[in-house]
């Protein structure tokens, strides 16, 4: 994939961001050349979003110029970019969920007759010659909240195709797809740029920049750190620019020998609100001193198994026992006081209290017990006492040991989160996306403390959607596949190929 | 008179202030904006319509200034939720003081320090098919002696419909209402839109209010409105956000007024006595009841009542 | 930053911003009353005067002022946990009902029928908030069109009551007098005595006083304030409630009860604003009768509570100030002929300005976005 003496496509000279004193983008240069695939790596928060978003004129630059094709441009919002040929995918899809799939793509650019009435026979027409055009396969009259993720990820990039883009900027395209999509993401990729047009992928997954691209810029805080030839560089030397120091891709984790079950779930049925079955005879069980990792791809009911355990979805049959003691059904907060901890997929919606101080947040599950409330008062002393033990014990920083939670970063929530659910001293915890959206240190900081729990005999059950994770952290894995245990793996006799083999409905070997 | 004619007729008479505001909520909640201040602008048209139908002597002069009334407020409410992100619900209580606040105020000074306007008499609002079919027929009985406001809102209804599910602009206010970040990154300008339902729902309150004043009668009198607002409000509910659906809920509720009104009858209250404030609470009951039996089943649009903030 | 630094910066900017809104909303009703040919000035002065010349006035702002403290908390609270009561006017209804039933029908010795009296008001207006509560937490009815319906079911239930020739008074439509075992009322009975009288004649603030129904009801109401603060920020019950209030979804997540919650805030709004008719039945107005509309007692504590920003104690001062403008504005149009409804215009505006928190930093971030783009069209050829 070399791309030879192409014209300069994009030149973003010396963007600076700022958002009232935090500055997001410092003097960064981008250039992206026709025809190539451009990575922009950096760990979450470092930037790349942002620089990305005033490419296509969601944000005004503070202060810098933009030139396109040599042509100095001014993206004031996302109808220039569009005019301009730019189009974004973005990570979390914008797509209106009661909409169809041909709706949500001529949004905003609808054909119409001249007294504005909608033609919609001829937008499916368009929304089909275009998906058979690149080889993207969708029901455009489907509805998106009953469609998988990956023919929703299909569905944005029909979006930005359908209006003319010469030039596709992908914000974390991989996180939602199993391996084997991603293959067929790269092979879609290449299409593009055989086509004329030029990708800018953000990332901060290296083992696909060395697949798929042929230039990357690093940002790391805000600041461009460097451009490299992706066929002359190696994993290590991008994650080091990446962090600044030199990274340790694996946790160390001492041998154990795992003790009795602590979870046991058999043949767990459940359906959602609209009678599907999310659930479907899943069985599995996490015993003491074992890291169980459950390997999917977002979607598979990883999150309603969660809420099941955790007494908030019925069970429609099947049973769920902790400590041998049945929970099935019973209510949540019996459950909770049965020796489980959870650390929530969505840290800002289940997580935290946004408004309450660190102190009153680190006592949320045990506000009405001894020693912080006694004959129902609460008693601020113990709490506060308990907030000085718990910040220096998990490193949770803050501008003062009383600040309202949602002043804090998303790695200092975690923390908080987290040092709340140990310091409960659950015989179970559940993990689901614990290090999502968090920077290389945060990420550290927390598999150690999860591996912690495991090398003192608690039992803990991970769900992650990064399968490097899983492969790192876990003992034994499960692979989930449309609300069922596929298969349940020793995490050292495995490899990537095959749970994604897995993951993705097939037979392993 | 024919007792079922009648009461189709009264329910016809009293959903149509009903249908006007039920619509207008349905166009700004669509849109993602919450209306609870449908009730002060219902207040506030129905007093215009009066007053300017009086001094112009021409019904139609009224009506529309009662829209321009309801619409005004509306703007008021459009620059705080959209423009500064006010708090919904705040933002409605607010018009619901300042309009009849308004209304009242004009009243005095217009009407000589009374707070009800003057009769109507000949100035009220038309009956287009009086007198077009024969005497007391059925037809006559129930389409007779209806006001240009009753067809006019029920009119509204399949246009309202019309617009949201086969228009551009349509489309564009039921995606705000779900999702206003996708929208906006398609380029789609999410205040004008926004402006656009808001001010809409409040012309067609300020209608609903001049239906009450110079069709259902003939003067304004600070007690017309009564609740009904909120009544429409609950019709939103009920019909699950959608045009058809409200116009069914209204209908309800005009029933329940008319059936209040023949309980009312003295040869009934001789067979039937039922206490005329229990005939009162009839509509609010009725109201309860339908919340009620809606559990769950009816989901408001995603985003509505949330302002939008791009985060530049 | 200190903690108690941090904690005093935002309540004091706070407090700015309430009197900031307070100016806007006096700016509105003076526009609006200049335009109209009033002079607002001399209005607004026969306004202060209306308030604060005689003690016999600042008697009756405080008399006013009395139940819309107890409203005002009642919304306040509701905002702290989550919920919206606009069922304050309804609640008020069936407490005043409550207490005037009580106090007039029955016959108790002194020391238990005041008591019983408020414990009937506050637990009528406790279970039909608690209704409301009920409905959103088994139906997910919203609290705010449910409560706006029980408040008009309220409103005919009490002329029903008050209509049945069992209950009526001779002639009127009303209830019997409260006994007066029952009154909260200040002396009400000695005052008027031969001693009284000429006490009365020697100390004429007193006098001035005495001729206004001054009761025990605010007393009640100031401490029930500081109650409610000492609920919310000190209890594990006040903990799990405003945990519901800022984040049902971690609540629910966590182990708490969220519809045990919804209910049982629902019944202490309730039981505020049942408590609020209580007193105004039992220290003013002695009786209920029948109501040709809302009296907006309720709704007014809605303006209490959002003025106040939903502090507990900051509904004593906010409830008094809203006294002051519903007392003295009248007056202006007994005075100058101005519509008394300025002072709706007013209040309206100042809840409009105080429901935008945001209006300042939005202004400041718009000015710089203007002044940005004028230079970039400027630099461009």
């Amino acid at each position: 994939m070399k791309v030879s003496g192409a014209e300069l496509v994009v030149e973003m000279r010396g963007i600076t961001k700022k958002f009232g004193s935090f500055v997001a983008n410092d003097n960064i240069s981008l250039n992206v050349h026709k025809g190539e695939v451009h990575a922009l790596l950096g760990e979450n928060g470092a930037g790349k979003t942002t620089l990305m978003n005033q490419l296509y004129g969601l944000y005004q630059p503070t202060s810098g110029e933009i030139y396109l094709n040599g042509k100095k441009v001014n993206i004031t919002d996302p109808n220039v970019a569009i005019a301009e040929g730019i189009g974004m995918v973005h990570q979390h899809f914008m797509l209106i969920q009661p909409f169809t799939v041909a709706e949500n793509i001529i949004l905003g650019n609808e054909i119409t007759n001249k007294m504005g009435v909608l033609d919609y026979k001829k937008a499916v027409n368009q929304v089909k010659e275009l998906s058979k055009k690149y080889g993207l396969d969708v029901d455009p009259d489907a509805i998106i909240s009953d469609i998988s993720v990956g023919m929703q990820q299909r569905v944005e990039i029909l979006k930005v195709l359908y209006r003319g883009a010469e030039i596709l900027i992908f914000d974390e395209p991989t996180a939602v797809l199993t391996p084997q999509e991603i293959e067929e993401f790269i092979e879609i990729i290449k299409k593009f740029t055989q086509d004329g047009k030029t990708v800018i992928i953000i990332t901060h997954k290296l083992k696909e920049i060395l697949k798929m691209a042929d230039t990357c810029t690093i940002i790391r805080r805000g600041v461009k750190i460097g451009v490299v030839d992706v066929s002359k560089t190696t994993e290590a030397e991008l994650a080091e620019m990446m962090v600044g120091r030199s990274v340790t891709f694996s946790v160390e984790k001492e041998d154990k020998v795992p003790g009795k079950s602590v979870l046991d779930v058999k043949d767990l049925c459940v359906k959602d609100s609209r009678n599907v079955q999310i659930i479907n005879k899943l069985s599995l069980n996490v015993r003491k001193g074992e890291i169980l990792g459950i390997a999917g791809v977002d979607g598979n009911g990883q999150n309603e198994l969660v809420e099941t355990i955790l007494g908030l979805r019925k069970v429609e049959s099947g049973s769920i026992c902790i400590n041998e003691r049945n929970i099935t059904n019973k209510k949540n907060w019996e459950i909770l006081q049965s020796g489980i901890g959870s650390i929530p997929a969505d840290r800002q919606k289940h997580g935290i209290v946004p408004n309450f101080s660190i102190p009153d947040n680190l006592i949320l599950e045990r506000y009405n017990v001894g020693p912080f409330s006694r004959h129902g008062i609460l008693n601020r002393k113990a709490i506060k006492d308990n907030a000085a033990v718990l910040i220096d014990r998990f490193d949770i920083r803050a501008s003062s040991p009383e600040a309202k939670v949602n002043t804090l970063s998303g790695g200092n929530q975690q923390k908080v989160i987290i040092g709340r659910e140990i310091s409960n001293n659950p015989d179970l915890l559940i993990a689901s996306q614990p290090t999502r959206g968090l920077d290389v240190g945060a990420i550290e900081f927390i598999h150690k403390a999860i591996v912690e729990q495991r090398n003192n005999n608690k039992a803990v059950l991970l769900i992650s959607f990064e399968l490097d994770e899983i492969l790192d952290l876990s003992d034994r894995i499960a692979v989930m596949y449309e609300g069922r245990i596929v298969k349940i793996l020793n995490s050292k006799e495995t490899d990537e190929k095959e749970i994604g083999l897995l993951m993705a409905g097939g037979q392993s070997k | 008179m024919d007792i079922f004619a009648f009461v189709l007729s009264t329910t016809f008479m009293y959903s149509a202030p009903l249908i006007f505001t039920a619509l207008g909520g349905v166009l700004s909640e669509k849109g993602g904006v919450v209306n609870i201040g449908l009730e002060g602008m219902m207040y506030f048209g129905a007093f215009m319509g009066a007053a300017i139908a009086y001094y112009s002597g021409n019904p139609w002069i009224g009506f529309l200034a009662a829209g321009i009334g309801g619409g005004l407020l509306a703007l008021l409410h459009a620059v705080a939720c959209v423009t500064f992100k006010a708090n919904n619900t705040i933002s409605g209580l607010a018009i619901n003081f300042i309009g009849p606040g308004f209304a009242l105020f004009l009243s005095r000074i217009m009407f000589d320090g009374a707070t009800y306007t003057l009769p109507l008499a000949d100035k009220k609002m038309g009956m287009p098919l009086k007198g077009f079919f024969m005497k007391d027929s059925f037809l006559d009985n129930l389409l007779g002696s209806q006001c240009h406001t009753t067809f006019i809102a029920f009119l509204l209804v399949p246009v309202v419909w019309f617009i949201l599910q086969k228009t551009r602009l349509g489309l564009r206010i039921r995606a705000i209402g779900e999702y206003p970040k996708a929208a906006d990154t398609l380029g789609i300008n999410v205040a004008r839109i926004q402006y656009f339902v808001v001010i809409a729902g409040g012309v067609l309150a300020g209608f609903g209010g001049a239906t009450l004043s110079i069709a259902v009668s003939s003067a304004f009198n600070p007690t017309i409105v009564t609740g009904q607002g909120f009544i429409a409000l609950s019709a939103i509910v009920f019909g699950k956000w959608k045009p058809q659906g409200a116009l069914v809920a209204c209908l309800i509720f005009g029933f329940s007024t008319a059936i209040g009104i023949v309980l009312g009858w003295s040869s009934v209250q001789a067979v039937f006595p039922v206490p005329s404030q229990i005939l009162a609470m009839l509509p609010f009951v009725i109201s309860l009841v339908i919340l009620v039996s809606f559990v769950g089943k009816s989901v408001a649009p995603s985003s509505v009542g949330i302002p939008y903030e791009k985060d530049n | 930053m200190n903690n108690r630094k941090l904690h005093k910066k935002e309540w004091v900017s706070a407090l700015k911003f309430t009197f900031f809104s307070i100016f806007i909303g006096l700016l509105v009703g003076a526009i609006v009353l200049a335009f109209s040919g009033y002079n607002p000035i001399q209005a607004y002065s026969i306004m202060l005067s209306g308030i604060f010349s005689k003690p016999s006035y600042i008697s009756y702002v405080v008399i006013y002022a009395t139940p819309l403290i107890l409203t005002g908390l009642s919304v306040a609270f509701s905002f702290k946990t989550g919920l919206f009561n606009i069922g304050a006017e309804g609640q008020f209804i069936i407490g005043s009902l409550a207490a005037a039933l009580i106090g007039g029908y029955l016959n108790l010795p002194a020391y238990i029928h005041v008591p019983v009296c408020i414990l009937g008001a506050i637990l009528a207006g406790g279970l039909w908030g608690a209704f409301s509560g009920f409905l959103k937490a088994k139906f997910n009815v919203n609290e705010v069109i449910s409560t706006i319906m029980l408040n008009w079911i309220a409103f005919h239930l009490n002329n029903f009551v008050v209509t049945r020739p069992s209950i009526k008074r001779e002639g009127m439509n009303v209830t019997q007098f409260i006994a007066d075992t029952a009154r909260i009322e200040i002396l009400p009975k000695w005052k008027n005595c031969e001693a009284a009288l000429a006490f009365r004649e020697a100390h004429p603030i007193i006098n001035d006083l005495l001729r206004t129904p001054l009761n025990a009801g605010i007393i009640i109401a100031i401490v029930t304030a500081f109650l409610i603060k000492y609920l919310l920020d000190r209890t594990s019950l006040g903990y799990s409630l405003r945990v519901v209030g800022d984040n049902v979804n971690s609540a629910e997540y966590n182990g708490i009860n969220v519809k045990k919650n919804i209910i049982i805030s629902m019944l202490i709004c309730g039981m505020l604003a049942g408590a609020a008719g209580g007193l105004q039945v039992l220290g003013r107005t002695r009786n209920v009768a029948e109501l040709a509309a809302m009296e907006s007692y309720g709704f007014n504590g809605i303006s209490v509570a959002l003025i106040a920003r939903n502090s507990p104690i900051g509904c004593i001062f906010s409830g008094l100030f809203f006294a002051m403008l519903t007392y003295g504005g009248p007056k202006i149009q007994s005075a100058l002929g101005a519509p008394r409804e300025i002072i709706n215009i007013v209040i309206g505006t100042i809840i409009l300005f105080v429901a935008v928190p945001k209006l300042l930093s939005i202004l400041k971030s718009k000015f710089k976005r203007t002044i940005i783009n004028t230079k970039i069209s400027k630099g461009d050829e």
